[in-house]
């Protein structure tokens, strides 16, 4: 279905002139629309000198086979690549090599000229690269822009976003306004009859797991959750090819502005979703002062304090510190889960750590479940205790 | 000004338990409550509307029993609800979803704020949404906490990013998914609001109401398909230790250092 703004139409008639299906004519001055004639190929919508003119889209049923090369959305904020960007680039290359396929990063930013090498390192054999000043911050309408403008020109086969704050707004941005079909916070990505991406994802708050295809639209579009996908070993000196797109937006389109950045989290402690050994305290902490008998055991292990929900809620813990469905996937090699009972949308974010230890004091919580080392006591005895033994070991 | 709430009726999915044989969710004696997120953003639209005079919306897509979700939200304090309902719409995917929503949203007219959750607790794909803005034309504020001004043709907002947060402008009419703040506290109806509500219009809308055809909706015009659901698997081995604190203290040693975190 086309829309025209009423506000907006100045019944100039250059979409008239424009159309060559003779789908609009004027009416008291208003560009109005034949659906019957009208195919929707949007040549009005670039027309139009006043921008009135939309499309409600439908899906894009693709020639599949034009569509060619594994792409992943190199995100990058001030110049640095997400952490997520590496692990779909490892992810990627096998995708790629099954298939026979580039592998390509697609960067948007601004003086990012540097990054490419970065992304060849991991694996990219092409980058696709527009820079510019608008870039310089995200906005939903700047880059949305410009990579839709990069898939309707270059018809990439599949298409990876990492399951971020901007990945999560960018995607289906994209994926509306091209029409394409697209699966949200995947955690598995395979290929399947030799052609087909086949998409899993955690559904109702983890308790169950879908598989999902995109047959007929392409590219195949996925959103795939940080810190689930392993990163893969750096190439130094490995080369690209390099692609640079020159791409304008006028700065005037882009309808949202960022009047200040407001950086949290704690000073100097590693983020819970980079962190290698986690201590992570539940409501059976009790209080926040509580939290010192889990940290003395992060100090000797050299780990980092993570949490549940409540302990958020409760206001105990700062949000960046929450694990699971709400909070960050975590893939320590050891987590440590006390006085936690083990909620499915707890567990869907712990699920790839290498090992679990939990320390509960009810035997049928079902953290149990999930971990290799399953203690049923009271963390307020075992932890001090726990605590002195790993600082003996350290001296 | 005219706000519409974008609400959905969702399984409570902390109560929702899986047949691990069938890979099916248990539906029986699981309670349906109004998605948390899209409370929460009937509750922004509430704020909102303490300031400015506007009239809300609340607007629903799903089988006839979503009204109880839209007369909840009509007895919090939206002024009006409409359920869209349709055969043609089940098994809709993100996309048919969000251009259902946006057809009504169109039909509704001059809306000056559409409010969402950022996602819904059932799917949890945070897309509707984004989607939705999309076929409006809209520009759009995912991750939104809070409205802190609304002006004749701006809002300024406080949205989360994975840094921290940024406040944030955006033109008017814009769409907003809101993200619940760990402060939020649902207003609980009293018998009066209830009362009220039953006064207020809940429109039933179908197919028809909005335009287009059956290709459009449901499976058919869905680009996604799910092929397979079933229990995620658990690794169900847990070496339990059941002794007094002392020993096992002296076992989670010995496992740490059998598995090389410590020396
Ligand atoms: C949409 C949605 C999203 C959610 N997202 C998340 C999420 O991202 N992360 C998350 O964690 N939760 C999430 N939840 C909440 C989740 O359902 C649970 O409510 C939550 O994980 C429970 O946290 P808990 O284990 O700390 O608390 P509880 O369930 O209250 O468990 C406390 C545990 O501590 C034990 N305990 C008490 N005292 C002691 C002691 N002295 N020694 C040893 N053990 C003790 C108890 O036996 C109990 O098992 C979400 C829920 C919803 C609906
Ligand atoms: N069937 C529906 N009816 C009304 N609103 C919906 C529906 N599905 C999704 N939404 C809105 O879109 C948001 C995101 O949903 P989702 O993309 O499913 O996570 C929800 O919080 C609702 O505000």
């Amino acid at each position: 279905m086309i829309v025209v703004d009423g506000d907006k139409c100045t019944g100039c008639g250059v979409c008239v002139k424009a159309c060559s299906f003779d789908a609009l004519e004027l009416v008291e001055k208003l560009a109005v629309f034949d659906d019957g004639k009208c195919t929707y190929c949007g040549v009005c919508i670039s027309a139009c000198p006043t921008d009135a003119i939309d499309m409600e889209r439908k899906p894009q049923t693709a020639d599949v086979s034009a569509y060619k090369g594994i792409w992943v959305f190199a995100e990058q904020n001030g110049g640095k690549l997400k952490n997520v960007v590496f692990e779909l680039l490892g992810k990627g290359k096998e995708i790629a090599e099954e298939l026979g396929e580039e592998l390509c990063a697609v960067l948007v930013g601004n003086k990012v000229e540097y990054l490419p090498k970065v992304l060849a390192s991991y694996g990219a054999d092409k980058v696709y690269m527009i820079d510019g000043e608008v870039f310089e911050n995200y906005s939903t309408d700047g880059y949305k822009s410009a990579i839709s403008m990069l898939i309707t020109k270059h018809k990439p086969n599949i298409l990876l976003f990492g399951a971020t704050h901007v990945g999560r707004d960018l995607a289906p941005t994209v994926a509306a306004h091209l029409g394409l079909g697209l699966t949200a916070d995947c955690t598995g990505l395979s290929i399947v009859e030799d052609k087909y991406l086949l998409q899993t994802r955690p559904a109702f708050g983890g308790n169950l797991m879908a598989d999902i295809l995109t047959p007929d639209t392409r590219p195949q579009m996925a959103t795939v959750r940080p810190n689930v996908m392993k990163r893969p070993e750096p190439e130094e000196g490995r080369e690209c090819k390099l692609v640079k797109e020159d791409f304008q937006i006028n700065p005037r389109n882009i309808r949202t502005e960022i009047l200040e950045v407001i950086t949290g989290g704690v000073e100097g402690e590693k983020p819970v979703e980079e962190a290698d050994i986690i201590i992570s305290g539940g409501r059976g902490v009790g209080a926040p002062e509580n939290f010192d008998m889990l940290k003395a055991v992060a100090r000797s292990l050299k780990g980092t304090i993570g949490c549940s929900r409540p302990v958020v809620e409760l206001g105990w813990m700062p949000k960046s510190r929450q694990v699971g469905q709400s909070g960050k996937t975590v893939s320590p090699t050891l987590y440590m889960a006390c006085g936690i009972s083990g909620a499915i949308q707890h567990r869907v974010g712990i699920r790839n750590s290498d090992i679990i230890i939990a320390i509960n004091k009810d035997r049928e919580a079902p953290i149990f479940e999930l971990a290799n080392l399953g203690v049923i006591g009271d963390i307020f005895k075992i932890l001090p205790l726990l605590a002195s033994e790993l600082e003996k070991k350290s001296e | 000004m005219k706000f519409v709430v974008c609400v959905k009726q969702v399984p409570d999915t902390t109560e929702v338990e899986v047949n691990k044989e069938t890979g099916t969710i248990i539906r029986e004696g699981v309670p349906s409550i109004l998605n948390p997120f899209d409370e929460f953003a009937l509750n922004v639209a509430l704020k909102v509307k303490e300031k400015v005079d506007a009239h809300i919306v609340a607007l629903s897509m799903g089988p006839p029993q979503a009204e109880q979700a839209l007369k909840k939200c009509l007895a919090i304090g939206a002024d009006e609800a409409i359920l869209l309902s349709d055969r043609a719409f089940a098994g809709s995917d993100t996309w048919v979803t969000s251009l259902v929503l946006a057809r009504a949203v169109r039909k509704i007219g001059d809306a000056d704020i559409i409010f969402c959750g950022q996602q819904a607790i059932d799917g949890d794909t945070a897309q509707v949404g984004p989607e939705m803005a999309q076929h409006l034309g809209l520009p759009q504020v995912t991750y939104m906490e809070e409205v802190e001004e609304v002006g004749k043709s701006n809002v300024i907002c406080r949205k989360e990013t994975d840094e921290g947060y940024v406040r944030i402008k955006c033109k008017l009419p814009a769409l907003l998914a809101c993200l619940a703040t760990s402060d939020f506290e649902p207003r609980i109806p009293n018998i009066r609001d209830i009362f009220r509500a039953k006064k207020k219009p809940l429109h039933q809308w179908n197919m028809g109401d909005i335009g287009g055809g059956l290709e459009e909706y449901g499976l058919e015009g869905s680009a996604t398909q799910v092929i397979k659901s079933y229990a995620p698997s658990e690794r169900g081995d847990c070496v339990m230790v059941d002794e007094p604190p002392e020993a096992a203290v002296k076992k989670i040693l010995e496992f740490l250092s059998d598995q090389g975190v410590i020396g």
